[in-house]
């Protein structure tokens, strides 16, 4: 309506537009990279890692928007990865929903539980809503390995049918990549939105000051909740994907050490960013496949524990070195870089 | 004189407001009445209550008792968002500005309550979301200039010198559209020369048609602009009225200048230094 008016009077249209659409071009530069990788690596190790990838990307930008942006911590982001993935391996195999019609109620329920949780936990902050978030995922983890009758206990849940599309029934990894990539893709551009707008502009506030974004009339804790129900959601949705994927879950995939290892990835990734969010999860997904092979090389008879050392070796050089995170750390190089260049450019000219 | 003033005139009126903090009575049994269109400032010596009263009011703080009642609305219990969407708002003392947003952006944040776009529609870029940023973009520019910074409109918030820190503030408050102003003492920190355009830039906000109540410690600098003044000392209401009404009032000057401050006496030597510090306060008034 105003739209078009606008557009009409406006001989910059075409700036606006790119206004409108900001980070696009990274969008459709990273469309393009993902529809030729499966075309080129039939390497199902490889698809695999990638797969993981959009996988926690979508988890990680969930968490970054609730931490970066809204400052709200939580350290049991796996929680709403478990509530997807259980919900759709039980509504799908238990129950013979449609694996899509069970994996969006996946999504549903990891809001939902978000929502409420929330409505609870808000009233805490800092350390308190961190030890509250672990807790929640404490209790998820328990009521996993307990409800044995429905969720298959400690051992695990097999036989989640594989998703369809028509008549085609998804089963290969090449399927599979481009299905996580497909809804990383919206998450990240549902993401970018969100943090472009006044939504993301009142987010950003009451991470800064809670009392002064308040007084200027931001329902602070309606916000908190809705960020809050949206990480979970993409939680969800990684985790339903996750079910179908692999068709059996177990629920140690749903337990603290991955909350941890999340925040881990959007701290590496840079928090307060939404491509952060995917640049950590490859990062610390390569990373560890790195360290895997290399500490053998080094240790022979190395076990996991060591591998956790370098990674928390890691971790500690990003945070002491380049505390914003990978992803901005780079770009802020490369400006800096770009802008010394326009300098000595400009000084050899003049 | 407040006490015959017609009802329609008064924005804001506080009865019986009392708040503790741990036994200590901050704030106890204070009524005060707000005038419309008029810059009432709140002062008092350290420690009065001021910051308190205003906490009461924006409801960052809760009530022990009393009420407050905005346009014949009652808005103490009101969180403070909802007490900022009615038209109250505040500035801190203690700046709480978004250090770490443009200065353009943190008064985009004071436009919140114009816009209307929310979650799912960021999310989707519904047609309309472009067009409202560009209105609350040109509402903040608006705000900016009102308040002289326009030209550092794209400037981290955090990197302006503090006067200027103090002015987003302002501006910011003013987005949010108020019809009660409250500045938390505005003028802290500030240069003379920066003091001086900050009287005339709260007299253009009244001005415009919204109400000012501010706190201040310095009490020359609100001399010159409120219309109406209130005395708070020991988080009681000692005195209220024109400028020039609670100048002369003794209460008011003994609170400034200590309880055994008594008649001026021109005989003893501590009599001439209370003369001097008399006179400090309140030059017309030396006469006496």
């Amino acid at each position: 309506m105003s739209g078009t008016q606008s557009k009409i009077q406006n001989p910059k249209s075409k700036i606006e537009w790119v206004r409108r659409f900001p980070n696009a071009s990274g969008l459709v530069v990273l469309t393009l990279v993902l529809i030729l990788i499966p075309l080129n690596i039939q390497n199902n190790y490889i698809l695999t890692i990638l797969i993981f990838v959009a996988q926690f990307t979508m988890l990680t930008i969930g968490l970054s928007l609730l931490m970066g942006y809204a400052g709200q911590i939580s350290l049991g982001q796996a929680t709403f990865f478990g509530i997807g993935a259980f919900t759709t391996a039980i509504l799908s195999a238990t129950f013979g929903l449609s694996p899509w019609l069970a994996l969006v109620s996946g999504v549903v329920l990891a809001a939902g539980v978000a929502y409420l949780v929330g409505l609870l936990i808000f009233r805490l902050r800092g350390h308190y809503l961190a030890m509250a978030t672990l807790g929640m995922n404490i209790i998820l983890f328990l009521v996993l390995t307990q409800e044995v009758e429905w969720t298959g206990g400690p051992s695990g849940f097999r036989g989640v049918p594989d998703l369809t599309l028509g008549t085609l029934t998804l089963t290969s990894d090449t399927h599979y990549f481009y299905v996580f990539w497909f809804f990383t893709l919206i998450v990240i551009a549902l993401s970018l939105n969100i943090v472009n707008s006044r939504v993301g502009r009142a987010m950003r506030a009451l991470h800064t000051s809670e009392i002064a974004a308040e007084t200027v009339g931001i329902d602070t804790n309606a916000y908190k909740l809705k960020v809050f129900a949206l990480s979970a959601a993409y939680g969800g949705l990684a985790g339903g994907l996750h079910a179908t994927y692999l068709g059996f879950i177990s629920p140690s995939t749903f337990g603290i050490s991955v909350s941890i290892e999340l925040v881990v990835m959007a701290v590496v990734g840079g928090l307060a960013s939404v491509w952060g969010g995917l640049f950590g999860a490859g990062i610390v997904m390569l990373i560890e496949q790195y360290l895997r092979s290399a500490i053998k090389v080094i240790i022979p008879n190395a076990s996991g524990e060591q591998e956790i050392i370098a990674f928390g070796l890691i971790l500690m050089l990003i945070m002491i070195f380049i505390p914003e995170g990978l992803f901005s750390g780079l770009v802020n190089a490369a400006k800096r870089r770009y802008a010394k260049g326009i300098v000595s450019t400009a000084a050899q000219e003049g | 004189m407040p006490a015959n003033v017609s009802n329609e005139a008064i924005l804001l009126e506080a009865n019986h407001l009392f708040k503790s903090f741990g036994g200590i009575l901050a704030v106890n049994d204070v009524d005060l009445a707000i005038q419309t269109g008029q810059i009432t400032a709140l002062i008092g010596p350290n420690g009065a209550g001021k910051t308190t009263l205003f906490n009461l009011i924006s409801g960052t703080h809760s009530l022990d008792q009393g009420e407050i009642v905005f346009e014949d609305r009652r808005i103490s219990g009101l969180t403070p968002h909802q007490i900022a969407a009615l038209g109250v708002v505040r500035t801190f003392q203690n700046l709480q500005i978004f250090g770490n947003m443009t200065v353009l952006e943190n008064v985009m944040v004071g436009c919140h309550l114009q816009g209307r776009i929310g979650f799912i529609t960021a999310a989707l870029r519904w047609p309309g979301v472009a067009a409202e940023e560009a209105r609350l973009n040109d509402l903040a520019m608006e705000h900016l200039s009102m308040v002289g910074l326009a030209r550092h409109a794209n400037h981290l918030a955090a990197s302006l010198p503090y006067g200027q820190q103090r002015l987003v503030e302002i501006a910011r408050a003013l987005a949010v559209k108020p019809k009660l102003l409250l500045l938390d003492e505005p003028a802290a920190g500030l240069t003379r020369v920066e003091t001086e355009a900050l009287d005339e830039l709260i007299c253009r906000i009244r001005d415009s048609g919204i109400t000012v109540f501010l706190v201040e410690h310095d009490m020359n600098l609100v001399m010159g602009i409120a219309d109406q003044i209130i005395v708070l000392h020991y988080g009681q209401k000692i005195a209220e009225g024109t400028p020039a009404r609670v100048q002369s009032n003794p209460a008011v000057i003994q609170a400034y200048l200590g309880a055994d401050w008594h008649q001026p006496n021109s005989t003893s030597t501590e009599g001439l230094i209370q003369n001097r510090a008399a006179k400090l306060q309140n030059p017309e008034q030396q006469d006496a």
